[in-house]
């Protein structure tokens, strides 16, 4: 479990910055998701992966019995997952906006504020 | 009563958000709202900072969880002085928004968001929770983003695409490294982390993780080779925006790069050289950048990046002398380039241009002026007294004393295109003979605004030069400060003892 994850990490890293350096606006977008996405997995795996065993103490004892699943890392990716999807919607209005202002979607020819030295 | 006082700027500014939320039409009232909130601001900052100048580090834990779990707020002598900055340049930058940015722009939430990007920096400056610290930073850019684009305009747009990209990516870098930290330690509490990273038996993997912090806010800090989103961006959006962006921003960078590193990643050689060398490479490019522009707001930009290097070198050299210079450039550099770019502002509003090619002839026709704008720029160049003076002796001697010359010789090199720049920007601006420029239509020029407007906009300048003048002849207490702070930098056991309590538990199991 931990290799297929290890690797499906390492490729969303690779596809995310692949993205952001191309130079379409949209591919920059994806690209940062992706990219957030890989980051979030990572949390998830660096916080120890376990199955079948939920962080929650039986009733007629007052510690855990055995190895649990470590809370903290899910607490963590919902909150990165929340910060990421209020960005990526900024994001997105923006690339329009931008889009719609400039005419063109490749970064190359965004220099307007290179000219007016 | 005080038991809560770390949390009372964060609850403040938050206060103040949704307030000035209600307010969304009544713009009158925002600025109202938004300068007296200020000012309570900078006294409840001044009763936190002499709160823990006599009482020494506070926490506040959330929930009452014992450390290290949950989130903490921790106020040491560090944090309680840039909170008390922040509150100084954001009540300058209030008073200055409520003139110089224009009622249209003012309509879409300009003070809401100020304020919670004011939080943010707070919010920042005060945990004690590296995951805590992601979320502030956070908080920060989405309010940054929304300031950065208000308006719309071309080159903003442009501009907001490059500033959104980079800080994007070094908050998804930050994540990175807040995630492989986790693996390795299990903890989040940066006091704990302390400890934790310190016991760690494979240092390779602790540095490789030091180098994801380095990058992730060496984007925000604008060091070599990170910087070129800054000077792209800062220049576009209204000069009140700029100001409170140049000057606190990128310090939220530093200091994060400041505490992080004297704190959690302590003693290693190798981050040390790549610190001073990446230092060194900033100086230079920041300089080198502010000789050839011709747009005013533009060369202040670079003056950024060159001036961040100074902060790092002093980190680099990591000894006492060093960090307390770093600390006195920090608390000097705030103030003036947040004034610097409220300069920008009033020159634009003025002339209605930003090229040095055709400004002039300020001098013969506002001398007041010209010898207010006179005190943040030569603050800036540090000639004796004034304030950027002090913090580059002790960097200077830090650096004798390590050996380390080319670190020097960087510090001096960089004074001195400092130097040449600022006579430019001066000569350019102040005594070269007017250029006549057609007229702009519908423009707002300075000389058309009503007497109060004025008056708004030229005393936070007066504000921010007389704390400048205060930092560069009452220079003993600002020493004493950045000493004090030095030392519990240098000594991170007070940290850690100020959070986890002394430390009997961890001496047992050893």
């Amino acid at each position: 479990m931990e290799v297929i994850l290890a690797i499906l990490i390492g490729v969303l890293y690779a596809a995310g910055i692949y993205m952001i350096l191309r130079r379409s606006l949209v591919k920059l977008i994806l690209g940062i998701i992706i990219l957030g996405n890989g980051a979030n997995l990572l949390i998830f795996l660096l916080g120890r992966v376990v199955k079948g065993s939920p962080p929650i103490i039986p009733a007629d004892s007052d510690v855990f019995q055995s190895v649990y699943a470590d809370p903290v890392p899910q607490a963590l990716i919902l909150t990165a997952i929340v910060i990421s999807f209020g960005l990526q919607s900024f994001a997105i209005i923006l690339v329009k906006r931008a889009y719609k202002v400039v005419k063109t979607d490749d970064l190359d020819e965004m220099n307007a504020i290179d000219k007016d030295s | 009563m005080t038991q809560q006082l770390v949390l009372y700027p964060l609850l403040l500014q938050m206060f103040l958000s949704i307030v000035l939320m209600f307010c969304w039409r009544k713009i009158s009232w925002q600025r109202v709202i938004s300068i007296i909130g200020s000012l309570i601001n900078v006294g409840v900052s001044i009763w936190l900072f002499s709160y823990i100048w006599e009482n020494g580090t506070q926490i506040v834990q959330a929930g009452s969880w014992k450390p290290p779990f949950g989130i903490i707020f921790v106020a040491d002598t560090f944090s309680a002085t840039m909170v008390l900055l922040t509150a100084i340049a954001g009540l300058a930058v209030s008073s200055f928004s409520t003139a110089s940015v224009v009622t249209a722009r003012l309509k879409f939430g300009y003070f809401p968001i100020f304020h919670f990007l004011l939080l943010g920096l707070n919010g920042a400056f005060l945990t004690g929770d590296i995951f805590n610290l992601y979320v502030w930073f956070e908080i920060i850019i989405i309010s940054s983003f929304v300031l950065i684009t208000l308006g719309g305009e071309k080159a903003q747009l442009e501009g907001a695409v490059k500033y959104f990209t980079l800080n994007i990516l070094a908050s998804m870098i930050f994540l990175t490294a807040i995630a492989v930290l986790y693996g390795l330690t299990g903890s989040l509490n940066m006091a704990d982390l302390a400890l934790k990273v310190a016991a760690i038996e494979n240092r390779g993997l602790v540095e490789i993780t030091a180098i994801l912090f380095l990058v992730a806010f060496g984007i925000k800090a604008a060091v070599f080779p990170l910087y070129f989103w800054l000077p792209d961006s800062y220049h576009t959006p209204p000069s009140a925006v700029a100001a409170i962006f140049g000057g606190l921003l990128t310090k939220v960078g530093v200091y994060a790069l400041i505490r992080v590193f004297t704190l959690i990643f302590v003693g290693d050689l190798f981050l040390e050289n790549i610190i001073l060398i990446i230092a060194v490479l900033t100086l230079f490019s920041g300089g080198l950048g502010a000789l050839v522009q011709n747009n005013l707001r533009k060369v202040f930009s670079y003056l950024i990046i060159c001036h961040i290097g100074y902060m790092i070198a002093g980190l680099g050299l990591f000894t006492e002398v060093a960090i307390a210079g770093t600390i006195f450039y920090l608390i000097h550099d705030i103030i003036v380039k947040t004034n610097l770019f409220m300069v920008g502002g009033l020159v634009f509003r003025i002339r209605g241009t930003n090229s040095i090619r055709d400004l002039g002839g300020l001098y013969s026709e506002y001398p007041k002026l010209s010898l207010l704008i006179a005190i943040p720029l030569f603050s800036l160049v540090g000639i004796p007294p004034l304030s950027g003076f002090w913090p580059k002796i002790s960097l200077i001697v830090a650096g004798f004393e390590a050996e380390r010359w080319w670190v020097v010789g960087a510090i001096i090199f960089a004074s001195l295109i400092t130097l040449i720049i600022i006579a430019k920007v001066w000569a350019g601006i102040v005594w070269k003979e007017k250029v006549e420029l057609p007229k702009r239509l519908n423009f707002r020029y300075f000389s058309k605004l009503k007497t109060i407007r004025k008056a708004q906009m030229i005393a936070p300048m007066v504000f921010l030069s007389l704390v400048s003048l205060y930092i560069g002849f009452g220079a003993e207490h600002i020493q004493q400060v950045s000493s004090r702070v030095a030392v519990e930098l240098i000594d991170n056991q007070q940290y850690i003892e100020a959070v986890l309590g002394k430390q009997e538990t961890i001496d047992n199991e050893e």
